[in-house]
């Protein structure tokens, strides 16, 4: 058996942090299930949901691996409590309507192709595996919020005004996406990380021309919502943590 | 149009295209039975859709995300042989939102356990299978095609379903006893889907005559006894029916009783999710009205756009 | 003798809340022509192309999609189909099969 080394639990911890954005935001997109304006795009939402669904196993098992402890994909899933979920709390923050979501969607998907482009080049070879099969799924899902933000806020007069209220309140939470600790500089320097510094120059420029050609105005605000990196939430996450685990949790040990 | 050369015609196995003359009764029985289809796969997402954020591992969850997903495509498949009808989906929409046009019964019943997923998935597909795969050789050449790409992608929710019932029925004696459960809900709903005995189904044999339907109710309903009582016996599971035998001349299985009752009580509208069923069905097509608006002014005024360029 | 010009899929052009009807066009693999895989709805051709996208090619059934407006379809209509298709009914020299041959004669 190998040991665990520092770099690992690094590794580990960067992987959850991946994951759990792309488990909680597929939990999310879930629910829109047989709930979305057309039926085209109950198909179009739940396709991006297995996108992620996909990318989260495939993030939490390697952590899991990583981290050396026998933790499989369902232990980190289902069995971390709220402290310990490590999601930017961009992509917990409830649906909204429709415009909200698609707000939502375009910018952890404006933020996800230029973090999957360079994680392709990650010398972690496990991780870069997993970002060459991400890295097709997130051009789409970018073209998807895109193809949405134009035709809402190019719209009618209620979809502008939808759409930019939805982007004025998750807007603030952007600032996330985009900040470095301690770790994320050691596996910076040893090139397994994407650096937050060149992701956050494209994504801007991506969004800002999005909005542009939707008619809509980038918001301005002051404040920058932080904590998700360490455990901290929003008050909507608690229910979808209960939601999401409840289930595994009360039958502890068996399969399914 | 000559009905009686037309009707030698679907007797012989010639298909029936969309612009083909066709008797006016058939196009009728067409839209309605492809609609309520259409219908039923729609309201369908509703009862397993409801567990997806709750599915008890990641694997469970990718799988009932890929099925719900799946039966949102089979209604757009089946509301797109409608409109070769001429039949349009919005018109469809409205009827069946305004309860004017039904859909399968089986969706009125409460899905309140991860097994009765499980159930829906074995039972539930395993019926709509039985039924359906006759449909691929139904004369109307659309609604054929349509339930060939249906029947090839129902051959997984079954199986999923299936899968998910074994590991449950050997699992916990919490997990069996949810599974006991599950199968003593909806076993005899799932044979109700069938329809109404064909002595008692008015419709059956003009639909014969004119090859949209293949099989009687009956026929189907013992087809599909016969293949999910062993299922069952594997299983460890008993199935709830007292009088259920193995007739040993035929082979068959007989069952007890359907109380078809029930069944006219839940067709009335009067089972126990009817109203919040088609609510929350109303309430996604009301509440989503703004994009459909926005979708369609973006193009039209795109549209108008090129046209001044050109 | 020939009806009006209705769509292939048959329905008149009502839109559905303004997306009108797509006929969509799946090429299964390269080397396969594009073959008719059904219709949808979309509000333009960009989103007709990424619904059919998501709709028809769930399970790889693709690997390149065309979408046309249904109504932009012209399609020969059944009433002509007599004198459309008929006359190459008898005309069995066009066909291989319609030639005799002596067994001992190869590579024909």
């Amino acid at each position: 058996m190998t040991t665990t080394t520092e770099v690992d639990l690094d590794v580990a911890t960067y992987c959850l942090r991946l994951g759990d954005d792309a488990l909680v935001l597929a939990q999310r997109l879930c629910e829109w299930a047989a709930r979305s304006p057309q039926l085209e795009e109950d198909v179009a939402l739940l396709n991006l949901a297995l996108d992620l669904l996909g990318q989260a196993r495939s993030l939490l098992t390697l952590a899991g691996v990583r981290e050396g402890r026998g933790r499989d994909e369902d232990a980190l899933a289902f069995l971390r409590d709220e402290p310990d979920v490590v999601n930017l709390q961009l992509v917990e923050l409830e649906n909204g309507d429709f415009g909200r979501t698609m707000a939502r969607q375009l910018l952890v998907a404006a933020y996800a192709v230029p973090l999957w482009q360079a994680l392709c080049a990650s010398t972690d070879a496990d991780l870069a595996a997993i970002a060459g099969k991400a890295v097709k799924e997130v051009a789409y899902h970018l073209d998807h919020a895109r193809s949405w933000v134009v035709r809402l806020g190019d719209g009618t007069e209620e979809s502008h005004r939808r759409v930019q209220a939805g982007f004025d309140e998750v807007w603030p939470y952007g600032f996330e996406l985009f900040e470095v600790d301690p770790l994320l500089e050691r596996l910076i320097a040893r090139g397994v990380a994407a650096d937050p510094a060149a992701l956050q120059q494209v994504w801007r420029a991506t969004v800002e021309e999005v909005l542009a050609e939707a008619t809509l105005v980038v918001p301005e605000t002051g404040w920058r919502p932080t904590g998700g990196r360490s455990g901290a939430h929003t008050e909507a996450f608690g229910y979808l943590l209960a939601e999401l685990q409840h289930l595994h949790r009360s039958h502890p040990g068996v399969s399914w | 149009m000559d009905e009686q050369a037309f009707t030698a015609r679907v007797t012989g196995d010639d298909r029936v295209e969309p612009r083909d003359e066709m008797p006016d009764g058939y196009r009728r029985t067409l839209v309605r039975q492809i609609a309520q289809h259409a219908h039923s796969e729609i309201i369908g997402m509703q009862p397993e859709g409801n567990w997806i954020t709750r599915a008890p591992s990641l694997r469970r969850k990718a799988i009932l995300v890929a099925k719900v997903q799946d039966e949102a495509g089979h209604g757009l498949y089946l509301y797109s042989a409608a409109e070769t009808l001429g039949a349009d989906r919005d018109e469809l929409l409205d009827l069946l939102h305004t309860g004017r046009q039904k859909y399968s019964t089986i969706f009125n019943y409460p899905a309140t356990s991860w097994a009765d997923v499980a159930a829906i998935g074995w039972l539930v597909d395993g019926a709509a299978i039985v039924n359906q795969v006759p449909l691929t050789r139904c004369s109307y050449g659309p609604y054929a095609r349509a339930m060939v790409r249906i029947c090839k992608e129902e051959s997984f929710h079954q199986r999923q379903g299936f899968e998910a019932m074994a590991v449950l029925a050997a699992g916990s004696p919490a997990q069996r006893r949810m599974a006991q459960e599950a199968l003593d809900r909806w076993w005899w709903p799932a044979l109700m889907m069938f329809g109404p005995s064909d002595v008692d189904s008015p419709n059956s044999a003009q639909s014969m005559a004119w090859g949209i339907k293949r099989f009687s109710n009956d026929e189907l309903r013992q087809r599909f006894v016969d293949a999910t009582v062993p299922q069952a016996e594997f299983l460890g599971l008993v199935v709830p029916d007292p009088d259920l035998r193995r007739d040993e001349e035929t082979g068959h299985y007989r069952t007890g009783q359907i109380d078809w009752s029930e069944f006219a009580t839940v067709m009335r509208g009067d089972g126990p999710c009817n109203r919040e069923r088609l609510a929350r069905r109303v309430a996604a097509h009301d509440d989503g009205g703004w994009v459909r608006e926005a979708a369609a002014a973006y193009a039209a005024k795109h549209a108008a756009a090129r046209a001044v360029a050109a | 003798m020939s009806q009006p010009q209705r769509p292939l899929s048959g329905s008149p052009q009502r839109p559905l809340s303004g997306s009108p009807l797509w006929e969509v066009f799946v090429r299964s693999r390269r080397g396969l022509s594009h073959t008719h895989a059904g219709s949808l709805h979309a509000p333009d051709a960009h989103m007709a192309l990424r619904n059919a996208r998501d709709l028809y090619t769930r399970r790889q059934e693709g690997v390149s999609i065309w979408v046309v407006r249904a109504g932009d379809v012209v399609a020969s209509s059944p009433d002509e189909k007599d004198a459309f298709f008929d006359p190459a009914g008898d005309k069995p020299y066009r066909h291989p099969t319609f030639y005799e041959v002596p067994d001992e004669v190869q590579h024909l």
